[in-house]
């Protein structure tokens, strides 16, 4: 390409508002951000990933009791959350299609109605907590798990330790999820206002699209944290 | 080939250093080049920290009596000296600094793809360190750098938590530095930059970046896993409760083995580029080269394990590991191999830059040479936890890494000062950093050999360990000079040092042909680039004209 066009590109392009400065033209501000999304996204796979290890091994040699401590947490409020979060994935999507095609409306509907969404599921999930400490199943000094039956060996009981290990991993995993969920809702905030403002257009909604990708990122965390965590050994 | 003296620049040009004054300007600056001095000043301020107390270590070892300070103290002199050098120098080192300053230019980009995230990477390595800095003033931490469970989450009285979140904090630093590298590097290449073409400083930060965005987070939920043991108690790495310690030493050095090779691959990326441009050729098999800087990223993360061969797992296990280990090597070798190459019949010129290399070359080799000793499963029973491994890694780490770093400070201080250094000096400061290195760390390879741990603070019942450790404190002191020296030139050269040219080695690669200092947008006009890496025969053939992109 001949110097004079990508100069001549610039400075038509330099009207663009959201355009910065050391970028040579939308699209590749646009590709440029998608992909630290999807590389950041990248990083939190290994962050959850070590703690799914440590969750799979000692499920592996804990099994009866981590199944009997898994009983003890509610698996109607989890599946109502993972209900809830599959419920905000289509509103992201929702919205992003909105910003493409400018739908203000229904933008700015679907940022509060994901919103609304999020703040559900951590409401939900701050009953299941109150639920955890109410029945002293919070680690540390205070806990206490006797006599809880193993699922499917009757007579047997649970070992408070690896039950309580099992305790420690819930509530750091569903703990780092829900710091993940508030940050969200941040972002979202966030995108409302500059939706609300008018800042998105069909040629320049990116933060929608990469908000969205953290959004539908921190969903798919909780629809492994769902069955791992609420549903060992749950059959009849 | 010696430094010219440049053609006087007109006063009054305007570069990213005189562009604005003031300490807001540089405190919110979001200029790559701007923020990668910042970095290089808060790297070196840790640097002397960590050096402080490597000298009181030396001290302490001067005599087998456990003299100068108590146990206790000794312990958190160590580790301290190991988590401030690793976290806060080595690892920021040369991608935080000449990575910062270079990656986005040798690209032919105007800045990194998110200029004000790499400035919040520098906000987070400075939180990291001021609770670091807050942790040694009240009583430092005594686990070691590598805080192993349930010591660290059960027996030691020292604050833990504290260090770990300045760990954490600086890891997302690093974390956020290498997203920047690899979205630039994908997306804001200038106009026929292809893959192929690009110089292999970048090929070897992108590996180096896919290792801190793939390994970081996991020392990370690691930390918090320890932090949260320790706080409540819990019991996921201590055995009393069911945990397992072993787990501990899984996770950690998962992360831990690849960051040695954050610590290494940006020093072998500078490598590259000097030894080309020192031997007037264009680098030896420059495809292996670049995807050996890939190898090393992807094979890294398969040998954590060796370094918990005395730590209680399978045999079978251990074989694989150790297979494993032999496999890293060979891209780091087939490095090595190439450099060599590339010096032959090259024409070789022995600038300070140069001395660096061949001081990295030989260094490197021996520490990539003793890693393979340390491989193999009877000789590592044996000399685990000895000076033999400090020996080893220092070798790597500091004379591979410091090595390659202070090489690149001298290769590019006229392009990031606009100024030259005292070539006689440098030559002089060189010389005295690989005499000093040596005579500190090859004792510590046979006094490791015949035995004696690493960690001790006393070893009076060996009284025949002491000529060796003598001779180890004795190239500390020298070694320390060494350091001193660069500091102070370049420190005296921002003032007094002639201005340089735009490309005083007259060498290849984008960053040359803009002006030294650079201008904040590093080029006037986009760069469009229609020549190979590394065209030093083109470059010194009589006929061609340097094709100038800037001024
Ligand atoms: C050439 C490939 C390499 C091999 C085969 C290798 C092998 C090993 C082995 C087996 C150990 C464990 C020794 C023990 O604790 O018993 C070790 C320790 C170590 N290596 Fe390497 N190594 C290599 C390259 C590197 C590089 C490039 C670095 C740093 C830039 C490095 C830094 C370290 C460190 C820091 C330790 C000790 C950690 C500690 O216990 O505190 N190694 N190496
Ligand atoms: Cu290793």
């Amino acid at each position: 390409m001949p110097d004079s066009t990508i100069v001549g590109l610039h400075h038509e392009e330099q009207h663009h508002p959201e355009l910065l400065h050391h970028f040579a033209d939308p699209q590749q501000q646009r590709d440029a951000s998608s992909l630290g999304m999807w590389v950041f996204l990248a990083t939190e796979i290994m962050f959850f990933g070590g703690l799914f290890c440590a969750y799979l091994i000692y499920r592996r040699w804990y099994f009866g009791d981590f199944a009997a401590a898994s009983k003890t947490i509610s698996m109607p409020l989890g599946a109502t959350n993972t209900a809830v979060l599959i419920c905000s994935s289509l509103t992201v999507v929702l919205a992003v299609w909105a910003a493409q095609t400018a739908r203000r409306t229904l933008l700015l509907g679907s940022l509060a109605i994901t919103m609304l969404l999020g703040v559900t599921f951590l409401g939900i999930k701050g009953i299941e907590y109150r639920d955890k400490f109410v029945e002293h199943h919070v680690p540390g000094a205070s806990f206490s798990f006797e006599n809880e039956p193993v699922p499917g060996h009757p007579g047997q009981y649970a070992n408070p330790h690896h039950a309580q290990i099992f305790f420690s991993l819930y509530f750091v995993m569903t703990g780092l999820h829900a710091l993940h969920m508030i940050i969200g809702l941040g972002i979202f905030l966030w995108l409302l206002m500059m939706a609300w403002k008018g800042r998105f257009t069909p040629e320049y909604h990116t933060p929608v699209e990469i908000g969205g990708l953290y959004w539908h990122f921190v969903d798919i965390v909780w629809i492994y944290l769902f069955p791992l965590l609420y549903l060992i050994d749950r059959h009849p | 080939m010696s430094m010219e003296i440049a053609i006087p620049q007109p006063a009054e040009r305007e570069t990213y250093l005189n562009k604005e004054y003031g300490v807001w300007s540089w405190l919110l600056t979001t200029d790559h080049k701007r923020i990668a001095l910042l970095y290089l000043i808060s790297i070196t301020f840790f640097f002397f920290i960590g050096g402080f107390f490597a000298l009181l270590i030396r001290l302490e070892l001067l005599t087998p009596a456990g003299d100068l300070v108590q146990a206790d103290t000794y312990n958190k002199l160590f580790t301290m000296h190991g988590m401030v050098m690793i976290f806060f120098f080595l690892i920021p080192s040369i991608p935080a600094v000449l990575g910062n300053f270079l990656v986005p230019m040798m690209i032919g980009a105007k800045d990194l793809a998110f200029p004000r995230i790499n400035l919040l990477s520098w906000y987070l390595y400075i939180i990291g360190g001021v609770l670091m800095l807050h942790c040694m003033l009240t009583g430092g931490v005594d686990t070691g750098w590598t805080f192993y469970a349930p010591f660290t989450t059960n027996f030691t009285n020292t604050n833990f938590i504290e260090a770990g979140m300045a760990i954490f904090v600086a890891g997302f630093s690093s974390i956020l530095t290498g997203l920047n590298f690899v979205v630039t590097i994908h997306r804001m290449r200038a106009p026929g930059l292809t893959w192929a073409r690009l110089p292999l400083f970048i090929w070897a930060h992108y590996a180096t970046s896919i290792i801190q965005l793939l390994g970081t987070p996991v020392i990370a939920v690691t930390i918090v896993m320890v932090a949260a043991e320790r706080a409540l108690h819990l019991g996921i790495f201590d055995p009393k409760l069911g945990g397992d310690p072993l787990l501990f030493q899984h996770l950690f050095w998962f992360y831990s083995h690849p960051a040695v090779y954050i610590m290494i691959l940006p020093a072998m990326g500078i490598m590259s580029e000097i030894i080309a441009c020192f031997s007037r050729k264009r680098i030896f098999g420059y495809s292996f080269v670049a995807f050996s800087s890939i190898a090393i990223a992807v094979f890294g993360f398969l040998v954590w394990a060796h370094h918990m061969f005395v730590a209680g797992m399978s045999v079978y296990a251990a074989l694989v590991f150790s297979l494993l280990s032999y496999a890293v090597a060979v891209p780091s070798a087939i490095k090595v191999f190439n450099w060599t190459a590339t010096l032959y019949k090259g024409s070789i010129h022995y600038d300070a830059p140069m001395l660096y290399a061949f001081g990295f070359l030989g260094l490197f080799t021996m520490g990539g040479l003793t890693g393979l000793f340390l491989a193999a499963l009877g000789i590592n029973v044996h000399v685990t936890d000895t000076y033999f491994v400090v020996a080893h890694f220092h070798y790597i780490m500091v004379g591979g890494a410091v090595m390659g770093y202070l090489g690149g400070m001298h290769f590019w201080w006229p392009k990031i000062s606009g100024r030259l250094y005292p070539e006689g000096w440098a030559r002089l400061a060189a010389l005295i950093v690989f005499i000093g290195f040596n005579l500190t760390f090859f004792p510590q390879f046979i006094l490791g050999y015949l035995g004696m741990p690493r960690r001790y603070y006393d070893y009076s019942h060996m009284p025949e360990f002491q000529v060796l450790n003598v001779l180890s404190t004795a190239g500390a002191t020298v070694l320390g000079v060494g350091y001193l020296l660069p500091m102070i030139y370049f420190l005296w050269s921002m003032r007094y040092g002639k201005p340089a040219s735009d490309n005083p080695w007259n060498a290849a690669g984008l960053e040359w042909k803009t002006a030294s200092p650079p201008p904040t947008f590093n080029f006037d006009e986009e760069p469009v680039v229609t020549w190979e890496a590394y065209n030093y025969e083109e470059l010194d053939a009589p006929h061609t004209e340097e094709v100038r992109v800037a001024r």
